[in-house]
């Protein structure tokens, strides 16, 4: 059904490729778009619409990371100001003088009950704490019961069950017990209400008034949809929150209630809950429910990586001898390190979206980390010289190297040919365009990757020309030179330069066959 | 404006030509007020023409309803003075409705009388139609039809509210299709309750039974929640309101055997509807999931036919999940039905037109609160009027 975040930014930026940094209009371009995944992950319409200014704030004139294209740079804007605007620390509970009271409170079915045991077993546990339950839940049938049970199992006190009583006189005689058994917390677990009956929210506040609690917890479900704001709200104006406990956060929800909530109330998610059973209860990690909110993998942690990897004079120091087809075995060689600090090709490929299957026909295609290692073991057989001129390997030397590298001539003269087809794409890429660039891959690649062509005829080429054209205008008095800048993803900016066009390309090459299949 | 749309391919065009239609029938919206709510009927009038408790009572023929506590009497006592102020059930729906919808209502109402519809209105059209959980692209699309011949026309409040209705409602009425529950030869016609934890299935449960008795069929309810702690004590008290028979076995006892054992007892003592309750799962749990398959594998080795009806019950509080749900509980346990609960709340269950829309799966009921009469019929146009926030 959704389309992640990545997918669509990568639409959206396939146009942008090659800047230095983004504009305004970048921006712009992908507002609606952050708009709807985040309107899709269920983030309330208001939160949302603020949120998205302050990003457009953020992103423009972010200069652009060598190694990704804009659109996931974007996406990891978006995810650290998710991650802020969540709250970045872990959230503890408080304690005061006992006996001190909890107060779980919630809609009707969001998981109070269930909560309220296993907060009461983490205080017991953890913090040696000796809890009571009671529940002044009198609406729901067997709802008493319930926590009598859960009791039961956990080993935890629950105050006894008296017919009729109030919930307000529940809660005084909990507090009362508290005081009288030498009780440290107080747990009053009550019954659902709707924030929209004033009566069951006058109860709700009396029952805070009389018992003051320590901790006001909103126990709420992670699949709640837009009303998360006016639960959120009305429950924080009736009994004044502390927190809020997320529920059912083991379930396939994008979880975006997590967000309205926190942002109308100002209140920290304490805690989730991640499965029925007493022990599954979690504190709260915020990168965790933004990824998931933006439905988007490990996309944030290749940016991450790539911006940390690539060595920016590297690369600048690589583009310029690119440009000259002066692309040696030592270029080779740090190129294909990068790579693997990166964590190899078939690790980058499943990171990015769309192109997690054709991880899997490089392998098939035997392109994959060992054919890497290989080639590396024969660069390090190779003399200083042999490394920088590649015309010195004769018969001789190659039958020293392969024997050095536990290879074979055949590999060795493989790994040659590969160089200069690469010194040689390096010189005419500018004119081809990437659609030929693809198909000059498939031949590096050993013929095999019919995919690989696919993706190439399925470009927009005129985007992709025009591309090109603006790289050539934006070149400085060296004249037209695409890597000159050293910046944004482009040839030969300290990734090989067949993955390279893969990144570039990942949102137009991978999508026809991939979409389907991601939408489930 | 519908940006996605740029990227248009052969599905999504198929797709799209198939919801032109729907939304597009031929003929006129009916938009007249069903009879309940004819404006010429007073508010007395039609407090007489609902049937009393007493009446629904004298036609149960089996176990009458137990003796209310003096809680739940205090409660009923609140309950009807309520019905007094408020009218009929529709109030009682609206009444959680328009007063959250309060906002998205002024939304609207803020629009201008009479004026040019342009783009900046759409927008907050469908910024309501999005804070209604329509999400997105649902939303989206159904902006879109209603600006097709609408846009910069002269209109008005009142013909955008019922206008955008009128769009819902038709995406709505084909899955209005009560549950057809009859006697059988055969045995006890089955309906097996379904969905995620916390939903309202065993308080649907209830609900239903005491709709059932009160049309004279005798019932028996089945507690399949074998895992949550008192789910069994939960559906017995429903049990005993609703006057219908009971059968549970011990906790952590296989919700399956529940289900066999429970068919095969009300087959023998001729009960016409036997419901099973089951223990609440999140669609993305494969063991639970598989459980509940098993549930159904066990009934039908005692007849193929059985459960005559699956329902998915669902809360209206869901966001867009929703679909996972249905989409998961569908193609798993061959949903048949939906009910959608808690809609006395500020949640308005837009999420329901898109799934409309996408699996035209039949609605047969929604819940509005937490009492044994809080369930009606699922009504397209009531539901689309509220849905845009048209108080009535
Ligand atoms: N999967 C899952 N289920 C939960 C979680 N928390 C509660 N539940 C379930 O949600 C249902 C309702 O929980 P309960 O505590 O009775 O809710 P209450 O009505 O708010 O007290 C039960 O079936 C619980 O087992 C959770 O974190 N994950
Ligand atoms: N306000 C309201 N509450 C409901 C409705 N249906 C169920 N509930 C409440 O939701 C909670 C969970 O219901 P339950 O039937 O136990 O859910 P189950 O876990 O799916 O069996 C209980 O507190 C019910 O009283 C409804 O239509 N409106
Ligand atoms: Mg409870
Ligand atoms: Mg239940």
């Amino acid at each position: 059904m959704f389309e992640s975040l990545s997918d669509k930014l990568g639409g959206v930026f396939s146009k942008l490729r090659g800047k230095g940094s983004l504009s305004e209009n970048d921006v712009m371009a992908v507002s609606r778009e952050i708009r709807v995944a985040l309107l899709e992950a269920d983030v309330a319409l208001p939160v949302v619409k603020d949120f998205v200014t302050s990003i457009k704030e953020k992103a423009v004139g972010e200069a652009v990371i060598k190694g990704v294209n804009p659109g996931q740079q974007v996406i990891k804007i978006v995810h650290d100001a998710l991650v802020e605007m969540l709250g970045s620390e872990a959230q503890e509970l408080q304690f005061a003088s006992p006996p001190c009271a909890y107060l779980m409170v919630g809609l009707q079915g969001s998981g109070k009950t269930t909560s309220t045991a296993k907060i009461a077993k983490i205080l017991t546990e953890k913090h040696n704490k000796k809890v009571l339950m009671a529940s002044l839940d009198i609406y729901r049938p067997a709802a008493q019961e319930q926590l009598k049970q859960l009791g039961e199992q956990t080993g935890i006190a629950t105050l006894e069950i008296i017919e009729g009583q109030k919930p307000v006189d529940i809660a005084k005689r909990a507090m009362d017990t508290g005081r009288k058994e030498g009780f440290d917390v107080v747990m009053l677990d009550t019954a659902g209400r709707l924030s929209i009956d004033e009566e069951m929210m006058a109860e709700a506040n009396a029952v805070q008034k009389a018992t003051n609690p320590i901790e006001t917890l909103l126990v709420a479900d992670a699949m709640t949809g837009q009303d998360a704001v006016q639960t959120a709200k009305a429950f924080d104006e009736a009994v004044g929150l502390t927190g809020i406990m997320l529920t059912r956060v083991d379930g396939d929800a994008r979880g975006g209630a997590a967000m309205s909530m926190k942002a109308v109330t100002g209140k920290p998610i304490k805690l989730i809950g991640v499965g029925e059973k007493w022990t599954e209860i979690e504190t709260f990690h915020p990168d965790r429910i933004a990824g998931r909110i933006l439905g988007m993998g490990d996309i944030v942690s290749l940016v991450e990586k790539a911006a940390e990897t690539v060595d920016r004079a590297e690369a600048e120091k690589m583009a310029k001898k690119f440009k000259k087809g002066q692309f040696d075995f030592n270029d080779l060689l740090s190129q294909m390190q990068q790579m693997k600090k990166m964590g190899g090709m078939g690790a980058m490929m499943k990171m990015l979206p769309g192109l997690g299957q054709m991880a899997g026909q490089l392998e098939e295609a035997g392109v994959d980390d060992s054919m890497i290692k290989r080639q590396e073991a024969i660069i390090f057989s190779m003399t200083v010289q042999e490394r920088e001129k590649p015309d010195l390997l004769n018969a001789k030397r190659k039958q020293r190297i392969a024997a050095g590298s536990g290879t074979s001539v055949q590999q060795v003269n493989q790994l040659v040919k590969q160089l200069k087809q690469m010194q040689t794409v390096m010189k005419r890429m500018k004119k081809m365009g990437m659609g030929g660039m693809m198909k000059q891959m498939k031949g590096l690649m050993g013929g095999k990757m019919d995919e690989l062509e696919m993706m190439a005829q399925s470009m927009d080429p005129d985007g992709l020309g025009a591309d090109m054209a603006a790289l050539e205008d934006n070149a400085g008095p060296l004249g037209p030179n695409p890597f000159a800048s050293g910046n944004g993803l482009k040839p030969g900016a300290g990734l090989p330069s067949d993955l390279e066009s893969l990144l570039g390309n990942s949102s137009h090459g991978g999508k026809k066959k991939d979409r389907k299949k991601k939408k489930r | 404006m519908v940006f996605w749309r740029r990227k248009k391919n052969q599905k999504q065009h198929e797709e799209e030509q198939r919801d032109d239609k729907l939304l597009h029938p031929e003929g006129e919206p009916d938009l007249e007020l069903p009879t309940e709510y004819d404006a010429e009927m007073d508010e007395h009038t039609r407090h007489e023409m609902e049937e009393t408790e007493e009446e629904i009572i004298e036609e149960l023929d089996e176990a009458p309803v137990p003796a209310h506590s003096i809680e739940e009497d205090a409660k009923e006592a609140e309950e009807l003075s309520d019905h007094t102020n408020e009218g009929g059930w529709l109030s009682r729906l609206t009444r959680g409705l328009t007063k959250s919808s309060n906002k998205i209502t002024k939304g609207i109402t803020d629009l201008v009388t009479k004026k040019k519809l342009d783009q900046d209105t759409l927008d907050q059209l469908e910024e309501v139609l999005i804070e209604a959980d329509l999400g997105p692209k649902t939303a989206a699309k159904i902006i879109d039809d209603f600006a097709k011949d609408r846009f910069e026309k002269e209109i008005d409040e009142k013909e955008i509210k019922t206008a955008l209705a009128g769009l819902m409602s038709d995406i709505l009425a084909p899955v209005a299709v009560p549950l057809n529950i009859e006697k059988r030869e055969d045995g006890p016609f089955v309906v097996l309750v379904c969905g995620v934890n916390g939903a309202g299935k065993t308080t649907t449960i209830g609900k239903y039974a005491y709709q059932l008795r009160a049309q004279g069929f005798s019932v028996m309810m089945a507690a399949g929640d074998t895992f949550r702690a008192a789910a069994v004590e939960q559906l017995e008290e429903w049990s005993k309101r609703a006057g219908a028979k009971f059968l549970s076995k011990d906790v952590g006892a296989d919700a399956a055997a529940v289900a066999y054992e429970s068919y095969q007892q009300a087959k023998e003592q001729g009960v016409d509807v036997l419901l099973l309750d089951t223990a609440g799962r999140l669609q993305n749990k494969k063991n639970l999931m598989e459980e509940l398959e098993k549930i159904i594998r066990v009934l039908k080795k005692q007849n193929e036919d059985i459960p005559h009806a699956t329902l998915l019950v669902l809360d209206a509080t869901t966001g867009q999940n929703a679909f996972s749900q249905l989409e998961t509980f569908k193609e798993m346990v061959n949903v048949t039905g939906l009910i959608v609960t808690k809609l006395d709340g500020s949640a308005k269950g837009g999420v329901l037109v898109g799934l409309a829309d996408q699996f035209g799966m039949p609605v047969h009921a929604i819940g509005i609160g937490e009492g044994i009469e809080d369930m009606q019929p699922f009504r397209a146009q009531d539901y689309a009027r509220s849905l845009v926030g048209i108080e009535f």
